[in-house]
């Protein structure tokens, strides 16, 4: 993936940027412009605040071109508090136990570097929620 | 049992010839050679037909070949230079895919007679290369990137299935082991061995949950459809005919994350009903289900998605052998992609040539007994695409 197609996605892997619906009040991550569940035009910003809850989780051992360095490494389904659902890696886990329904916010941390050219890609990753101790 | 099949049209369409190769490594048989041998077999089942176009199912050819134009590749290869030809490609649907754009050509009347082939060429390159060529079928700027591949993506659903549906660790074995003691009597099956319980148990994580046999094998293989309107059927052929009774498709959200239900297959629900409505039967009256076991995971939903089992419950047919050969609803009934193998955009054009011949009676140790009424569905990705065909005996229902 060349260095434009990651560029047009930096709002969205470094914040988590996406689109309310102004019809239907439907929260939209990523941004599509038109709302999946009305149908209507939906280009208005909106800023998730980056919590929300494990969904499902698996640990990766054999990974794809990209990934090898990292692995294994622990993908999850994130259920966002405003509704949608995102595929990112789990990091800082430091070995506690992951469940379904955890609750984790988003970091930003490296996902990959791209083969020779060493072009680093930087997004969204989720964390366990840290609390005050 | 009586049965009213309802015609869309006045030509039913009907297979008169299917072929296919052995699935495994082709060290010796190129992306070309490999689909030859499938249209050779194929035709030679009802010669004297001239294809007017042809149909070919491939996925990975651009990415693990550097081959694009396959349409055009083949047809010139196998002899049909000049034929209208094109590649159809749907991730993992794409054979079926192909297969339903022959039935439209068909059913328009515009051509009479039509060849359809699904090939995939997979080990000439190995590792990481090809995991990144499959992770080309999830979504590329939001899981891909993450390093989902549709292992991970499979895991990811078994892990919440099991989890949601009180489901012991193993509750998905019996797809597993039905596959493989049905592929150890097929001849041009990947993996002609059973396996046991204790062995699926002890199985290697690939993407926890899902252990190396939750997993199908990505293999070298091609299968070749002839396919005519009934006005054009020869008058000598061997076999008994079957023809395509329903035919439809469906199309859902690429990424897993953005289904509104991971847990349901929707593109697997609005196809098979469509389907099904076109054919004017319910679940019922389906004697074989050749469904897409990709994995473990997404035979257990595509039952669910399809009507032979409630939310959650898949799981309870493989462990009470609902799912054998004299079960009530036979799945992969010469080892399915588990253990006959997956060949990608070959996947779906096999499952019709499986059906083609338990509907013929000349399934040798694999006959379903009786069989009249076969549907096959494959599906892209992680149901993104969703294609589903029912095949009947032209005559003697």
């Amino acid at each position: 993936m060349e260095l434009s197609q990651h560029w047009r996605l930096k709002q969205q892997r470094y914040g988590l940027v996406g689109e309310i619906c102004p019809h239907c009040n439907y929260k939209i991550f990523p941004p599509r412009d038109i709302c999946p569940d009305c149908g209507m035009d939906a280009k208005t910003t909106f800023q998730f605040s980056g919590k929300g809850e494990v969904y499902s989780f698996t640990t990766v051992h054999q990974a794809p071109a990209g990934h090898e360095e990292n692995a294994p490494y622990t993908l999850a389904l994130v259920q966002l508090e405003e509704g949608p659902m995102v595929s990112a890696q789990l990091t800082d886990l430091d070995n506690k136990a992951i469940e379904i329904g955890m609750p984790v916010e988003m970091v930003t941390r490296k996902l990959r570097s791209e083969g020779d050219r060493g072009l680093l890609i930087y997004g969204y990753k989720f964390r366990p929620m840290l609390k005050a101790a | 049992m009586i049965m009213s099949i309802k015609m869309n049209s006045n030509h039913d369409i009907v297979i008169v010839g299917v072929g296919m190769t052995p699935l495994g490594e082709h060290w010796d048989l190129s992306i070309r050679e490999l689909a030859l041998q499938a249209i050779s077999a194929a035709r030679a089942e009802a010669p004297e037909i001239l294809p007017q176009a042809f149909y070919v199912a491939n996925m990975l050819a651009p990415a693990l070949s550097r081959q694009s134009q396959l349409g055009a590749l083949l047809a010139d290869f196998a002899g049909l230079r000049g034929i209208e030809a094109l590649t159809v490609e749907a991730a993992g649907a794409s054979g079926g895919a192909a297969l339903r754009q022959a039935f439209l050509a068909l059913k328009s009347g515009m051509v009479q007679s039509a060849l359809v082939v699904g090939v995939e060429k997979v080990t000439d390159r190995v590792g990481a290369e090809v995991d990144a060529a499959m992770a080309t079928m999830t979504d590329a700027d939001y899981e891909a990137v993450q390093g989902i591949t549709p292992t991970a993506q499979a895991a990811l659903l078994m892990r919440r299935y099991l989890h949601e549906n009180g489901a012991p660790q193993d509750a998905l074995a019996g797809f597993s082991l039905n596959a493989h003691a049905n592929g150890a009597t097929n001849p041009f099956a990947m993996f002609q061995k059973a396996i046991r319980l204790d062995q699926y148990i002890k199985a290697p994580m690939v993407s926890d949950p899902v252990n190396m046999f939750d997993a199908s094998p990505i293999a070298d293989g091609a299968a070749a459809l002839l396919l005519v309107n009934a006005d054009s059927i020869p008058s000598n052929v061997d076999n008994p005919l079957v023809k395509i009774t329903a035919s439809a498709t469906s199309s859902s959200a690429v990424a897993l994350h953005d289904q509104p239900d991971p847990l349901v297959i929707n593109a697997a629900v609005v196809s098979t009903r469509k389907a099904l409505e076109q054919a004017n039967l319910t679940p019922d009256d389906i004697d074989i289900f050749e469904l897409h076991d990709a994995f473990t995971i997404i035979s257990a939903l595509s039952l669910e998605a399809a009507g032979f089992a409630d939310r959650g419950e898949g799981w309870k047919l493989a462990a009470d052998g609902a799912i054998a050969l004299d079960g009530k609803i036979p799945i992969s009934t010469f080892g399915g992609s588990k253990a006959r193998g997956e060949a990608g955009g070959a996947t779906g054009v096999i499952q019709i040539v499986e059906l083609v011949r338990q509907l013929q009676g000349l399934a040798g140790k694999n006959q379903v007994t009786g069989a009249k009424i076969g549907m096959a569905q494959c599906l892209g990705g992680i149901g993104a695409t969703a294609v589903t065909h029912i095949l009947t005996r032209l005559h003697g229902q």
